[in-house]
C-alpha cells in the first residue's frame, strides 16, 4: 500500500504537467494559457517545497535508507522494465531548483509570441521530462524522461528561437543525441552486465534482486560510454559545442531551463548512473576524465573572456562552472560531490537569472552584441542591478550561492592526497580570477558609462512578471548562499551512501 | 557581550534596506539612517572596547581571547567553515578604528556627496563595507576572514566605481577588483592546504566547559614533519594579503582606486581595508613565527623584504606625482609597507620583558592605528580641498590657506604626524617601528629612516603645494574657494584631536606580542634621529616648495627628467600590467582559445555533421531511378549468393 | 526418354534471356516481353517438375495455368500503363522513367 503511495507521491510531479498539457491543450487565449501555467508552475513549486520538509522528516525518521519515498509499479515486465520511483537528498533538491526554474522561467516568457499556446505546451512537456528523470531510479525509465526532455528542445529552438536558430537546434539535438546512443548502450552494458534482471540502479547497486556485480573488464568499456552520454549534456570538454550556438539561439525560458535543469541532467546521471553503479571503473578511468573537466573549467572561462555576444559569454561560463561539477563528482570525496551538487543548485540559478536577464535585455534592444550596448544602468536600473548581482554571485560573492559551492569543492578536492588532484584543484582554482575578468568586462562594458545610442534611450525598465521571475531567482541565489547548513546536510545524506559505495574499493587504485 | 552581534547585524541590514528601500527615501533619511546605524555600532564598539580592556587580566597577564559566537555555517567533511565573533586585542582595536573612521566618513559625506545622485547608494555600500570589515577583523577563523575578505573586495568594487558614467572610474573598479581577486586566488589555496595541513580553520574554538580553546596555540606544537606544508600555506596567504595591502607588484589598483569619491578613498583605501592585510599577518603572527621557514627563506623575512622594497618605492613615487589624491596613495602603500615591515621584523617568539624580538607587533598595530587616524584625516581634508577647488591637480591649488583656515590647519597637524614629528601620534608609532628595525638589522633600520625621511620630504611638498606657493589666480577668478561646511570639517577637528592625542595612548598596555603589559619607552637615539632627519626633510621641503616659483624643484626636475619621469609614471608598472593582461592574457591565450573552440572543436563536430551529409548525398547516386539498373544489380546479387552457396 | 537436364536447360536459357532483355532493352514493351519471357521459363520449370518428378499430384500444371492467367491480367495491366507513360511522356523508352532517382 506505501508502495502505491509513493509511487501516486512522487509522481504528481509528472501528473502536473500532464494536466497542465491538458490545460494547455483546451485553452482559448492567452490568458488561459498564462493561467495554466502560473497555477501549474505555482503547484509544482509548492509540491517541491513540501517534498523538501517531507524528505527532511522522513530522513530524520529513517537515516539508514538510501532512498526515501520508494516504490514501483511494472511495467514491461518482459525486460525487466518497472517503473521505480524514490528519492534522495540529491534529487530532492534538483527537483526543487527545476520547481523554481520552471515557475520563474513561465514568468520569463510571459510576453513570448508567436504560438504562445504550443510555445508552452512544449515547455511543459520538457519540465515535465526534468521532473520524471529526478523521482525515476529505474533506468529505463531515466532514459525515457531523459529523452522526453531533450526532443521539445530541437522544437524550441528551432521555432522560437533566434539568430541561426535551425542550425542551433539541428546542432544541439544531433549531438545530444550522439550522446543519447552512446548512453543507450552503456545503460544496455549496465542491464546485461549486472545479470540481466533488473533496471534498478539501487538493486544493481546493492546486488539485490537477481543483478550481480559487473565485471570490471565489463566496467570499463560501459563506464565511458555512459559517461560520456551524460557529459554531453554536462558539456564535458571537448563535447560542448553546443552549448553556445543552443544557448544563444534558444528563447530565454529555454535557456534557462536548458543551462538551468537540463545540464544538470548530465551531472547527476553521471554521478548516479556512470560512477554509482560502475565504482571500479570510476577509480581505474577516473583520471582520464578528471583531466577533461579540469580542462572545462579552466578552457570556458578563457573562452568567455573574448565572446562579444553575451549569451556567447554566459554558455561558456556555463562550460566552465558545469565542468566544476563533473569535475568535483570525479574527485570522488563526500566534500567534493556534496559541493558538486551545491554547483548545480548554484549554478542552476545564478544562470537561470543571468539568462533570464539578457533575454530581458536582449527583448529591448534587439541585440545582444556588448561591443553595441552601453550605459544601461541609467535607463534599465532594475535589470542592470540584477545583472550585477547575478554577476557576482557567478564569479563566487559570499553571501550567494556560488561561493559555498565553489568553497566546499575546493576543500572537498583537496582532501585527495595525491599530487594530480591538488594540481589539478589549484588549475580550477585559478578559474575564479578569470571568471571574474570576464563578469567584470561584461558589467563595465554594458551597464556602466553612458548610453550612446539613442534608440536605447526610449527603453523602459523591468515590467511586473519580469520583476517576479529576477526576484525569484535573486531570492533563492541568496537563501542557499546565506543559509547554507540545512541545503548542505540534506545533500550529504544523499551524496554519503554513493561515496562510500564507490570508496571501498579507492585503496586498490589508489596509488596513481 | 552578547551585543557584538548587532555590531554585524546593523550595518547588513541598512544595507539591505537603504539598498532595496533606497529609491523611495530622500536623501537625507538615507544618510540618517545610515549614519544613526553607524552611531550605534560605534557606541557598541566602544562599549565592547571599554568592557574588553577593563575586565580583569587573567593569569599570565593577558587579556582573555572571548568566543561570544560560534556556529557551524558550512560542513565540509572534517573540516568546518564556521561563523563567529572573536574578540581578542586586535580585533578589538580594529573595531575602534573601523567603527570611528566609518563614522567620521558617514558624517562627512553628508556634505561631500551632497545632491549627488546615488546617494542612497552610496550610504548602502558604505554599511555593506562597514558590515564586511567589522566581520573581518572579529573572524574566528581563517575561511570566515577570506569570506568577508571577499566582501570587503566587492564594496571596494562597488564603491570605487560609483561613478559609474566615468570611464576612468569604470577601469579602476575593475583593476581593484581583479587585481585583488588574483592575490586572493593564492590566498584561497593557502587556505586550502592550511585547512588540509591543519585539520581546522579555526584560530580559536569553544572549549567543552565554556573555556576558549587557543587552537592556534596547539597548532604551534605540531612536530615538524605535520607541519612541513604549514609556511608555503603562510606565504600563500601574505599573496592574498599583499594583493589586499598593495605591497610591490600587486600595488597598481591603490594609485587608480582614487577615482571613487574621497571619504571612500579615506575610509576604505587609506584607514581600513588596505590595512587587511597586515591584520591577516598580525592574526597568523604565532604560527609565523613558529615555523615559517620554506626552502631557507623565512615567510617573516619575505615580508621585511617586500615591505622595505614597497616601502621605498612609493615613497619615490610620491615624491613625483601631481595628483593630491594619487600622492596620499603612494604615502598609504608606504605606511602600510612599514607596518608591513615591522610585522616581518618579529623574528622571535616574545621572551622576557623587553619583547625584543617581537617589538614591531605592538609598533605595527600601533601603526596601524595612528594611521588609520591621520591618513582618513588627510584623504578627507584632501576631500574639502577637491571640493572648493574641483580639481585633483596641484596645479589648480596653491595658496588655499587663507580661503580655508580649518583644513589647512587640520592637514597641517596630519602631515607632521605622518612625518613623525612630536608629540603627534606618528611620531610614537613610527619610532617603535625604527626601534624594531633596528634591533633586526641595521640596514633595514637606517634604509626605514631614509624613508622616513622621504616620507616628511614629500607630505610637506604637498602640503605647500596645495596652501602655498602660487595661487593659481585665474581658476579662483570666478569660483573663489571656500571652506567646507561644518559637518565636513568636524570630522577633521576631530581626527585632527585624535591625531594629537593618540601617541599618548598607553598602546603597549592593550596590544603586545604576547599580551601582557608593556611600557612604550622611546630610544632616544633612533627617535633623535628620526626627528632631525624628518625636520631635515621638512626644512628641504619649504626651502623648495614654499615660494611662489619654485626654481630648485624645477631645475631638479630638469636635471633629472627621466628619472622624474619614470617616477611620476609610477616606474612603469601599469604598463607592465596592461601589457600582461591584454598582450598576453587577452591576446596570447584568450583568443586562441576561442579560436580553437571555434575551429577545431566546433569545426570536428560541424566536419562530421558534413561528413555524415556528404556520405548521404554521394550514396543516392545509386539510387538512380532506372529500374534496369536495380534489375541488374539485384540479378548480379543473386548471382554472387548463388556462387558463394555452391562454392563453400 | 528426354531427360530433365534438356528441359531445365531450355528454361535456364529462357529465364536468362528474360533478364537480359530486361536489363538491356529500351523499350519498355521489349521489357514487358522479356518479363513473360522470364514467366514462361517459371512455368515450364513448374511443368517439368510435375511430370518428372511425380509426386502423385497435378499442383505443378495447376500453378502454371494460374501463372499464364496471371501474366495474362497483368500484361493488360502494364499496357494500360505504358499508354499512360507514352501519354504522359511521349514515348516508352525506359530511360526517361527517372521520375524515382533520389
Amino acid at each position: 500500500m506505501e508502495n502505491i503511495q509513493n509511487v501516486l507521491y512522487l509522481s504528481s510531479f509528472v501528473f502536473v504537467p500532464m494536466v497542465m498539457l491538458l490545460g494547455l491543450w483546451l485553452a482559448r487565449n492567452i490568458n488561459q494559457v498564462r493561467g495554466v501555467m502560473v497555477a501549474g508552475s505555482s503547484v509544482l513549486l509548492l509540491l517541491a517545497v513540501k517534498l523538501v520538509f517531507d524528505f527532511l522528516g522522513a530522513r530524520a525518521a529513517d537515516p539508514t535508507s538510501e532512498m526515501l519515498f520508494t516504490g514501483h509499479i511494472d511495467w514491461f515486465d518482459a525486460l525487466h522494465i518497472k517503473y521505480a520511483v524514490g528519492v534522495d537528498g540529491i534529487s530532492v533538491a534538483m527537483l526543487l531548483l527545476s520547481a523554481i526554474i520552471v515557475f520563474t522561467g513561465t514568468f520569463a516568457s510571459w510576453k513570448l509570441k508567436p504560438l504562445t499556446k504550443e510555445y508552452f505546451l512544449w515547455f511543459t512537456l520538457l519540465s515535465m521530462g526534468v521532473f520524471g528523470f529526478f523521482i525515476t531510479v529505474d533506468m529505463f525509465a531515466m532514459f525515457m524522461f531523459y529523452e522526453i526532455a531533450l526532443i521539445p528542445m530541437y522544437l524550441l529552438i528551432g521555432v522560437w528561437g533566434s539568430g541561426k536558430k535551425e542550425y542551433a537546434a539541428m546542432k544541439l539535438t544531433l549531438m545530444l543525441m550522439g550522446g543519447s546512443a552512446f548512453l543507450m548502450c552503456g545503460i544496455f552494458g549496465i542491464f546485461y552486465g549486472a545479470g540481466g534482471n533488473t533496471m534498478n540502479i539501487i538493486d544493481i547497486a546493492n546486488h539485490t534482486n537477481g543483478a550481480h556485480a559487473i565485471d570490471t573488464g565489463m566496467q570499463c568499456i560501459w563506464f565511458p560510454m555512459t559517461f560520456v552520454g551524460f557529459g554531453v549534456l554536462g558539456a564535458l570538454f571537448p563535447f560542448h559545442t553546443w552549448s553556445p550556438d543552443g544557448h544563444a539561439s534558444a528563447p530565454t525560458a529555454v535557456s534557462m531551463l536548458h543551462a538551468g535543469v537540463l545540464m544538470k541532467l548530465g551531472g547527476y546521471g553521471c554521478f548516479r548512473i556512470a560512477m554509482y553503479l560502475m565504482p571500479e571503473a570510476a577509480q581505474e578511468l577516473g583520471w582520464i576524465f578528471l583531466i577533461l573537466t579540469g580542462i572545462s573549467v579552466v578552457y570556458g572561462a578563457f573562452s568567455a573572456c573574448v565572446q562579444t555576444d553575451l549569451k556567447y559569454i554566459n554558455a561558456y561560463s556555463s562550460v566552465s562552472h558545469c565542468g566544476l561539477v563533473l569535475f568535483a563528482i570525479l574527485m570522488l570525496t563526500q566534500t567534493s560531490c556534496t559541493g558538486a551538487i551545491l554547483q548545480m543548485l548554484s549554478h542552476g540559478l545564478m544562470t537561470a537569472l543571468f539568462f533570464a536577464l539578457i533575454g530581458m535585455i536582449y527583448g529591448r534592444t534587439h541585440t545582444r552584441d556588448i561591443r553595441e550596448l552601453n550605459g544601461l544602468m541609467r535607463i534599465m536600473p532594475f535589470l542592470s542591478v540584477g545583472y550585477i548581482i547575478a554577476g557576482l554571485a557567478n564569479l563566487g560573492l559570499p553571501g550567494f550561492s556560488g561561493f559555498i559551492a565553489e568553497m566546499t569543492i575546493f576543500v572537498g578536492s583537496f582532501e585527495n592526497a595525491d599530487l594530480f588532484h591538488r594540481i589539478l584543484t589549484i588549475t580550477a582554482c585559478c578559474s575564479i580570477v578569470i571568471t571574474a575578468v570576464y563578469i567584470l568586462r561584461v558589467v563595465g562594458k554594458i551597464l556602466y558609462g553612458t548610453c550612446t545610442n539613442e534608440h536605447h534611450l526610449q527603453l523602459t525598465d523591468a515590467t511586473w512578471d519580469e520583476r517576479v521571475a529576477v526576484v525569484c531567482l535573486i531570492v533563492s541565489v541568496a537563501g542557499l548562499g546565506l543559509a547554507p547548513l540545512w541545503v548542505s546536510n540534506m545533500i550529504r545524506t544523499g551524496v554519503a551512501p554513493v561515496v562510500e559505495h564507490i570508496l571501498p574499493t579507492a585503496q586498490a587504485v589508489a596509488g596513481f | 557581550m552578547e551585543y557584538t552581534l548587532l555590531i554585524l547585524l546593523l550595518p547588513f541590514f541598512s544595507f539591505l534596506f537603504l539598498g532595496i528601500c533606497g529609491k523611495w527615501l530622500s536623501h537625507k533619511t538615507a544618510g540618517l539612517v545610515g549614519t544613526s546605524v553607524l552611531g550605534i555600532v560605534t557606541i557598541l564598539s566602544y562599549m565592547t572596547a571599554y568592557a574588553y580592556f577593563t575586565a580583569p587580566r587573567g593569569a599570565d597577564g593577558t587579556f582573555a581571547t572571548l568566543l561570544p559566537y560560534n556556529f557551524e555555517w558550512l560542513p565540509m567533511g572534517n573540516l568546518h567553515f564556521d561563523l563567529g565573533i572573536m574578540l581578542d586585542p586586535i580585533s578589538v582595536m580594529m573595531l575602534i578604528v573601523i567603527s570611528t573612521v566609518s563614522l567620521m566618513v558617514h558624517i562627512y559625506s553628508f556634505g561631500y556627496m551632497h545632491g549627488e545622485r546615488g546617494f542612497q547608494r552610496y550610504y548602502a555600500f558604505l554599511s555593506l563595507f562597514t558590515m564586511s570589515m567589522l566581520g573581518l577583523v572579529v573572524a574566528t577563523n581563517i575561511f570566515q576572514m577570506y569570506m568577508f575578505w571577499e566582501l570587503v573586495g566587492v564594496s571596494s568594487y562597488l564603491l570605487i566605481g560609483f561613478y559609474f558614467t566615468s570611464p576612468a572610474a569604470i577601469a579602476a573598479s575593475k583593476k581593484a577588483f581583479i587585481v585583488t581577486r588574483f592575490a586572493d586566488m593564492f590566498f584561497l589555496i593557502g587556505i586550502l592546504i592550511y585547512g588540509y595541513f591543519v585539520g581546522t580553520f579555526n584560530f580559536v574554538e569553544a572549549g567543552a566547559d565554556g573555556q576558549v580553546v587557543d587552537t592556534m596555540g596547539q597548532i604551534c606544537g605540531f612536530d615538524a614533519d605535520a607541519a612541513k606544508f604549514i609556511p608555503v600555506a603562510l606565504g600563500l596567504m601574505f599573496i592574498g594579503g599583499a594583493g589586499k595591502s598593495a605591497m610591490f607588484p600587486l600595488h597598481i589598483w591603490l594609485p587608480d582606486a582614487m577615482e571613487g569619491p574621497t571619504p571612500v578613498s579615506a575610509l576604505i583605501h587609506a584607514a581600513t581595508m588596505v590595512v587587511a592585510g597586515v591584520f591577516l599577518i598580525a592574526r597568523m603572527m604565532p604560527l609565523l613565527q613558529s615555523f615559517g621557514t620554506i626552502g631557507g627563506h623565512t615567510v617573516l623575512g619575505i615580508v621585511v623584504w617586500v615591505g622595505v622594497f614597497t616601502a621605498f618605492y612609493a615613497a619615490a613615487v610620491a615624491c613625483a606625482q601631481s595628483d593630491i589624491k594619487r600622492v596620499l596613495a603612494f604615502s598609504t602603500i608606504s605606511q602600510i609597507a612599514f607596518m608591513m615591515v615591522a610585522l616581518g621584523v618579529c623574528t622571535e617568539l616574545p621572551t622576557g620583558h623587553h619583547h625584543v624580538g617581537s617589538l614591531g607587533y605592538m609598533a605595527s598595530m600601533f601603526h596601524l592605528f595612528t594611521h588609520a587616524m591621520f591618513k582618513a584625516l588627510l584623504f578627507l581634508g584632501a576631500g574639502c580641498i577637491i571640493h572648493a577647488v574641483h580639481s585633483n591637480e596641484m596645479s589648480a591649488m596653491g595658496g588655499l590657506r587663507k580661503y580655508m583656515p580649518i583644513t589647512h590647519i587640520t592637514f597641517l597637524i596630519a602631515c607632521l604626524a605622518i612625518a613623525g614629528i612630536p608629540p603627534f601620534s606618528g611620531f610614537f608609532s613610527k619610532d617603535e617601528i625604527l626601534t624594531a628595525c633596528f634591533a633586526y638589522s641595521p640596514f633595514v633600520g637606517w634604509f626605514m629612516t631614509a624613508i622616513a625621511a622621504m616620507t616628511a620630504f614629500y607630505m610637506f611638498r604637498l602640503y605647500y603645494g596645495i596652501f602655498w606657493g602660487t595661487e593659481n589666480e585665474e581658476l579662483h577668478a570666478h569660483h573663489t574657494p571656500h571652506e567646507a561646511p561644518l559637518v565636513m570639517t568636524l570630522p577633521l577637528i576631530f581626527l585632527a584631536i585624535v591625531t594629537c592625542a593618540a601617541g599618548f595612548i598607553p598602546f603597549g598596555h592593550f596590544v603586545s606580542a604576547d599580551g601582557q603589559a608593556y611600557d612604550i619607552h622611546l630610544d632616544w637615539g633612533v627617535a633623535g634621529t628620526s626627528i632631525v632627519i624628518a625636520v631635515c626633510s621638512i626644512l628641504l621641503a619649504t626651502f623648495i616648495y614654499i615660494r611662489k616659483r619654485q626654481p630648485v624643484a624645477d631645475s631638479m626636475a630638469e636635471k633629472f627628467s627621466g628619472l622624474h619621469r619614470w617616477a611620476y609614471k609610477r616606474f612603469y608598472m601599469d604598463e607592465v600590467y596592461q601589457y600582461v593582461t591584454h598582450r598576453i592574457i587577452f591576446a596570447r591565450i584568450s583568443k586562441p582559445i576561442a579560436w580553437f573552440d571555434r575551429h577545431i572543436i566546433d569545426g570536428f563536430f560541424d566536419f562530421l555533421a558534413w561528413g555524415a551529409n556528404a556520405l548521404g548525398y554521394n550514396i543516392r547516386g545509386l539510387q538512380s531511378g532506372a529500374v534496369q539498373k536495380y534489375a541488374f544489380v539485384f540479378f548480379l546479387g543473386i548471382l554472387a549468393l548463388t556462387l558463394l552457396f555452391l562454392l563453400a | 526418354m528426354i531427360q530433365i537436364e534438356y528441359m531445365l536447360i531450355i528454361s535456364a536459357v529462357m529465364m536468362c534471356a528474360g533478364i537480359f532483355g530486361f536489363i538491356t532493352r529500351r523499350s519498355t514493351l521489349a521489357v514487358l516481353l522479356s518479363i513473360e519471357l522470364m514467366l514462361n521459363s517459371a512455368d515450364l520449370n513448374f511443368a517439368v517438375f510435375n511430370r518428372m518428378c511425380n509426386f502423385g499430384g497435378n499442383e505443378g500444371y495447376l500453378f502454371s495455368v494460374f501463372a499464364i492467367a496471371i501474366a495474362a491480367a497483368e500484361s493488360a495491366v502494364a499496357i494500360a500503363i505504358m499508354i499512360n507513360i507514352y501519354r504522359m511522356l511521349k514515348g516508352i523508352q525506359v530511360d526517361k522513367l527517372e521520375k524515382m532517382k533520389g
